[in-house]
């Protein structure tokens, strides 16, 4: 990294905080759409104001530390998920010049940086020192260590396919087909596990707001709530942005610019993301992790074992 | 499992197809709902078609309200005629039940249409008679009580009711 990538680390940066705060307003929105109703649509053109509105609630609010809470855990545990989650960043590939690294282990590091979010949840839990808190750290623990599982499992036919784990050349390997057909099964356990990882809406069981109150951020308030969101955010445009990479061809398409499709289709998996919120209901926390176990395991070690076979097939003739 | 992932699907794009629906939203304070003639809002006191206070102070309302948010006191005029001395509403305690217009024997106290009272202060939402006071019918516009009760006030003797029979002088045998 040299001091010259200085700028587009910025602007890495901004558009992805940015964006994840716009996403909040227009996630209301869309919900809204499907709910037959409006959302937020007062403040400014169309609403979007309301995000100006909500940072500065927000970010004035007292910002309060429950005195029989483990003070330096408490503080320290919001930032984990969204530094993690700033750090995948890096290695996402936005067009064919620009991304910032280009590591031979890019999907791993990527996989690494999300299983990292899981501690800001888990100690965020423990360190509230609550029972609501805590049983929403213990759900979110368990549910993203075994949702990990099959989510690398799921990317392992991705890297057989390509042969590479840089998300440069998988992107590359996708020339002359998107892997989101040979990989479809791989592509339906990632988005699950993305989702299960993310701990998004169908699965957010962590927080789970009618039986924990509201899960591991029961205690937070003000800036360190808003932490934990910024980073689910984030989750959220990375998840889309490694759906593309690595199964829609990332920045690779007709007529517009590299950089324009990845933002297209980034855009619209985050729209799917949000349209699985509104369908979706929440499952039980047994029924989680019997579909994990029992359904997405099997299903990625048969992706995984066809893949390589076909892949090997494939060399020797 | 495969039914269950078809209707998981099927869900999906049930509600994707809501994209195209209108929404039921009212927005409100440019849009204002329809409310019904009977919708039961803000009381209101009525006078008759001559432009009397309806209200005989009865306190058949107050004894209604189930939040007892009713206040008032009787009083008696030269002519005989009952009228409220004070008549308040606390509408802060006002649970827009409807009981008092129901109890209400002369049609005095109704129920509006009207649920824009919004106040900063709670002392506000404390209505005295000249508040409540309208000056019309209601919904009821012909109904006059002194003109159909048998009560004897001045200028109406017994039995000169609307509808109403001499009185049966009840110390005589004939007929």
């Amino acid at each position: 990294m040299s001091e010259a990538n200085l700028p587009f680390i910025g602007a890495i940066l901004l558009t992805v905080v940015g964006g994840a705060a716009v996403l909040t307003w227009f996630e209301r929105r869309l919900l809204g759409i499907w709910q037959d109703r409006y959302g937020p649509n007062r403040l400014g053109p169309f609403g979007i104001l309301q995000v100006a509105a909500d940072m500065l609630k927000l970010l004035t609010k007292h910002d309060w530390i429950p005195p029989f809470a483990d003070r330096f855990v408490f503080v320290i545990a919001p930032t984990a998920i969204v530094i993690s989650m700033l750090m995948a960043f890096a290695v996402v590939p936005f067009g064919p010049d620009h991304y910032l690294i280009d590591m031979n282990v890019g999907l791993l590091f990527f996989l690494a940086m999300s299983s990292l979010a899981v501690y800001s949840v888990m100690l965020g839990g423990l360190a509230s020192n609550n029972k609501y808190a805590l049983l929403g750290g213990l759900r979110a623990a368990a549910q993203m260590v075994s949702y990990e599982v099959f989510m690398g499992l799921s990317l392992m036919g991705v890297v057989m396919l390509s042969g590479s784990f840089s998300l440069v050349d998988i992107v590359e390997a996708q020339q002359d087909g998107w892997y989101f057909i040979p990989q479809f099964l791989g592509l339906y356990v990632f988005i699950i596990a993305g989702i299960a990882e993310s701990h998004r809406l169908p699965f957010d069981l962590p927080e789970a707001e009618h039986e924990l109150t509201a899960g591991f951020h029961t205690e937070y308030g003000g800036m360190k709530f808003t932490m934990f969101m910024l980073g689910e955010y984030c989750g959220l445009i990375l998840l889309s942005c490694m759906i593309t990479t690595l199964f829609f061809g990332g920045w690779l398409g007709p007529f517009f610019p590299p950089f324009v499709w990845f933002a297209l289709k980034t855009f619209g998996f985050v729209c799917f993301f949000m349209l699985l919120r509104a369908a979706i209901p929440r499952p039980r926390y047994d029924q989680l992790m019997a579909l994990g176990w029992t359904v997405m395991l099997p299903i990625t070690l048969i992706n995984l074992v066809a893949t390589g076979a076909i892949a090997l097939w494939m060399n020797q003739a | 499992m495969i039914e269950a992932f078809v209707s998981q699907i099927r869900t999906i794009w049930r509600i994707l197809l809501h994209s195209f629906t209108k929404a039921e939203t009212v927005q409100y304070p440019e849009q204002k709902p329809y409310l019904a003639p009977r919708y039961r809002g803000r009381i209101v006191l009525t006078r008759d078609p001559d432009g009397d206070e309806r209200c005989v102070a009865c306190n058949l309302c107050a004894v209604a309200c189930p939040p007892d948010c009713i206040a008032l006191q009787q009083g008696t005029r030269e002519d005989g005629r009952w009228y409220p001395e004070f008549f308040r509403i606390n509408f802060s305690r006002c649970i827009m039940c409807g009981m008092c217009e129901e109890a209400c024997p002369t049609n005095a106290i109704q129920l509006t249409p009207d649920f824009e009272m919004c106040e900063y202060d709670r002392q506000n939402m404390v209505y005295e008679k000249e508040h409540l006071l309208i000056n019309g019918t209601g919904k009821y516009h012909d109904y006059n009580f002194y003109r159909v009760s048998g009560l004897k006030i001045d200028g109406k003797d017994k039995g000169e009711a609307q509808n109403e029979a001499e009185p049966i002088d009840v110390k005589s045998l004939l007929p």
